[in-house]
């Protein structure tokens, strides 16, 4: 059984198909990357999965369960957390409190205090973001603030992680650390889903690569793979000079 | 020579001042002037409209304008059970009819409107004690034929004590709220209220219960304060300037600490009291002036202040205060 | 054409800019290079207006403009795009373009130059009635850049363009970017695509912790040990 997967996922926008009739899945343990054009519908897929937006048609399972209709609180506490785009952290309140909200409410049953309290500190020192846990996040740096919403998605104990865009705004050594971290939260046992344009990451930790245009799934494959195929390069890579950087 | 030494410990010391100022509160009918009874009662009153508004509105970002529509409920029960030609019950209980009610009433609204975004949420709320003046007057005038009522009489000093327990109900409730779980889900709704559903907080629900507990302490004081009003008819009872009133004192307290709305309310209800009194025609012109100075170099309220006097006054005294700030960010 | 000459600079308690100094020659595409939180969008901010230098000037075509409003810094012929789109949400895309002439000179050309954007950025003439919140994060970035050029203006300075865009479309924009240099238009540009962005750079400058520790041809920096092993991750 596939721990995530998707069936004829389809989300209108009026006229417009954002996501159109999309079928994918993720194993536990994987690394599967999305990629595709400004607009493609990734995510949107991830807003599906999560429950941000309601569905238009289709349906997605976690671990065999439908996803249709429920809250996202719901789903997170089911064990499926993510990221965001635009990095949605809690500005005015301390790290450790950002952290902590993940920690407190992300799990189905109630968690004391204590116990909340151990399990934000853990995450933080799991992103390397102890040193930090008095200061307000928003006078974090980019990279911090993406490291604090990573840690409070952690918090929440999920078993999948949707990561959106982490790489976004990072230099190249930036990612390579962005990279390391990936991995470690794999090596936990936590199956990754992330959407990306920075190649240099999707080539790198990616198992698989799917390939979204237009709402349409349109390939799908290794990484290898995928930046070889003609379509992929015509419509997304550009020249192949830039696939590796 | 170091006074450190001398200085108890912060918390030490607050207890033993907030132990101080309660005595004081508590022994104060016994040695005041009824008008200063009546003063201090008159300020129990918003402190608890302004802090049980704040309870709810601050952390979480949603404006209300619906602490007339509680506060008229509370006042409309004592008028319909404590009525001068006979109360039907005790006005203690009474009140806790009115705080029901009041419960009641927000958590249905909170249902209805909870969803709604930022703007429209306020203009509902708003819209709720509008439509409540007109429902009830509606209601007296065609099923009850009657234009207002008489209520029965309390006096000053059992009002004072009521309205003295009801806002350290209050403000206890708030102190406690503001460091549980349910506290820490509202400042995340107010932080990004998409993360914090996706973090797994029930968004919905927290932020009807936190409404609807609010609400509880509005229409407690709407029914004790109703006696002292001694007429009242819809109109007088679900009065808007009931809403502005304590989210100016809120605002102008200092919206982020637990004791900005009560410093707001205290000086607010005092200073407005007094203003009216030496110039009956020119208060509220000298009143808008001055919130307009204190806003203009406090933009944070009056609380803004504390951090400022503790960044002057420095060292030992300085210790005095980091109680405060400290507590907020504990969560144990 | 720009003078940056010992710039101090505070935003809130920290020293964000300490002794900066920077020039850029006309018709040349200038990059500035360095880690989050180096100061490098506060260095643009600087430059347009938005924020008072402590000590330091900034000179452009000869005329000191550090202490003049950000409205007049525009009309002058500096335009900025800013990091993370800042679009108008409730408003459609063509608006938000039109918007970016809002001086009156350009204002009376924005036919003229919306053609041209939209030549550039065919996506957007077919998004023009749409609102830009429906926009996703790579058109968005679009948008923000066309809005820039609408202005004409004679420096551009870029902050991130690359934020969140497909790989083909960073190197259109990079194309953009060289276009707009043979029209005439000087650019300044902040990247963190480092390796593409000093191919495409005559010169580059980089930014640590609120100070110039670099500066050189865009060529020479690539093969730069510091900039290798910190920023290309080499």
């Amino acid at each position: 059984m596939h721990i995530l997967e998707g069936h004829g996922v389809t989300k209108l926008f009026g006229g417009l198909a954002a996501v159109s009739n999309v079928d994918f899945h993720v194993d536990q343990g994987e690394i599967v990357g999305q990629i595709g054009p400004n607009g493609a519908g990734k995510t949107t897929l991830f807003n599906l999965i999560s429950a941000a937006l309601p569905f238009s048609s289709g349906e997605i399972r976690f671990k065999g369960q439908k996803l249709n209709g429920l809250k996202p609180n719901q789903i997170c506490q089911k064990g499926v957390a993510r990221t965001f785009q635009q990095t949605k952290i809690f500005a005015d309140m301390p790290v450790f409190q950002n952290v902590l909200v993940g920690a407190m409410f992300g799990t189905p049953t109630r968690i004391s205090a204590a116990d909340a309290n151990r399990e934000a500190s853990q995450k933080l020192e799991f992103v390397g973001l102890s040193a930090m846990s008095a200061t307000l996040v928003k006078d974090l740096t980019l990279v911090n603030q993406k490291r604090v919403e990573v840690a409070r998605a952690l918090a929440t104990k999920p078993e999948l992680l949707l990561l959106d865009e982490l790489m976004a705004g990072l230099n190249p050594a930036e990612v390579s650390e962005a990279m390391e971290l990936v991995r470690k939260i794999r090596d936990e046992g936590i199956t990754i889903f992330m959407v990306e344009h920075v190649m240099k990451a999707i080539m790198g930790i990616c198992g698989r690569v799917m390939v979204l245009h237009h709402g349409e799934k349109i390939a799908e494959g290794t990484p290898q793979e995928i930046s070889c195929n003609k379509q992929v390069i015509e419509i997304y890579l550009g020249e192949e000079a830039h696939a590796g950087s | 020579m170091d006074i450190t030494r001398f200085i108890p410990t912060n918390r030490k010391l607050l207890l033993v001042g907030l132990l101080i100022l309660i005595i004081f509160l508590t022994t104060f009918p016994l040695y005041s002037k009824e008008y200063y009874i009546r003063l201090m009662a008159i300020i129990f009153m918003y402190i608890v409209l302004a802090v049980s508004w704040a309870m709810f509105s601050g952390p979480t970002g949603y404006m209300s304008l619906a602490p007339a529509a509680f506060f008229g409920v509370g006042v409309y029960t004592a008028a319909l059970l404590y009525q001068l030609k006979g109360p039907l019950l005790p006005l203690p209980a009474v009140i806790v009819v009115g705080s029901l009610a009041s419960f009641m009433l927000a958590f249905l609204t909170g249902l209805v409107t909870l969803r709604l975004k930022g703007i429209y949420f306020a203009i509902f709320t708003f819209g709720l004690v509008v439509f409540l003046k007109e429902l009830i007057n509606y209601l007296e005038i065609t099923v009850s034929k009657v234009g207002g009522r008489h209520i029965s009489y309390v006096s000053n000093t059992t009002v004072f004590y009521i309205l003295l327990g009801i806002c350290v109900a209050t403000l206890l409730t708030a102190y406690f709220i503001r460091r549980s779980r349910l506290g820490l889900a509202m400042q995340s709704i107010g932080g990004n209220e998409e993360a914090a559903a996706h973090m797994g907080v029930n968004t919905t629900r927290v932020k009807i219960l936190t409404f609807a507990i609010s609400a509880v302490f509005m229409g407690a004081a709407g029914a004790t304060t109703a006696p002292r009003l001694v007429y009242v008819d819809p109109g007088l009872a679900f009065n808007v300037t009931y809403s502005f009133i304590p989210i100016l004192m809120a605002v102008f307290g200092g919206m982020g600490t637990l004791y900005g709305p009560v410093i707001g309310a205290a000086v607010f209800a005092y200073t407005e009291i007094r203003l009216r009194q030496q110039y009956p025609y020119y208060y509220m012109l000298t009143w808008g002036i001055i919130l307009i100075i204190i806003i203009f170099f406090l933009p944070a309220g009056l609380a803004g202040l504390i951090p400022k006097l503790r960044d002057r006054l420095g060292g030992p005294i300085s210790k005095l205060w980091k109680g405060g700030k400290a507590e907020e960010h504990a969560h144990t | 054409m720009l003078e940056v000459s010992n710039l101090d600079v505070f935003y809130g308690k920290s020293h964000a800019l300490q002794d900066v100094s920077l020039r850029v020659n006309e018709r040349e595409i200038v990059a500035l290079v360095g880690a989050n939180g180096a100061g490098k969008t506060t260095l643009l901010n600087t430059i347009s207006g938005l924020l008072r230098p402590a000590s330091g000037s900034v000179e452009f075509l000869g005329q000191r403009i550090d202490r003049l409003a950000p409205h007049i810094i525009m009309q002058l012929g500096i335009s900025q795009i800013p990091e993370g789109r800042k679009l108008f949400s409730d408003m459609t895309v063509r608006e938000n373009l039109e918007l970016g002439a809002y001086t009156s000179a350009a204002w009376k050309r924005r036919k003229e130059t919306l053609e041209q954007v939209y030549k550039i950025f065919p996506v957007l003439k077919e998004r023009g009635g749409q609102s830009a919140s429906k926009l996703s994060g790579g058109e968005g970035q679009m948008v923000a850049i066309g809005r820039g050029l609408m202005s004409s203006p004679r420096l551009c300075m870029f902050d991130e363009p690359s934020y969140g865009l497909a790989p083909k479309l960073f190197s259109e924009v990079l194309e953009v970017i060289k276009h707009l240099r043979e029209e005439g238009i000087t650019i300044l540009l902040i990247e963190q695509n480092v390796r593409n962005t000093l191919e495409t750079a005559d010169r580059a400058y980089v930014l640590e912790n609120g100070r110039v520790v670099l500066e050189g041809k865009g060529e020479d920096l690539l093969q730069n040990d510091l900039v290798r092993r910190a920023y290309l991750g080499l």
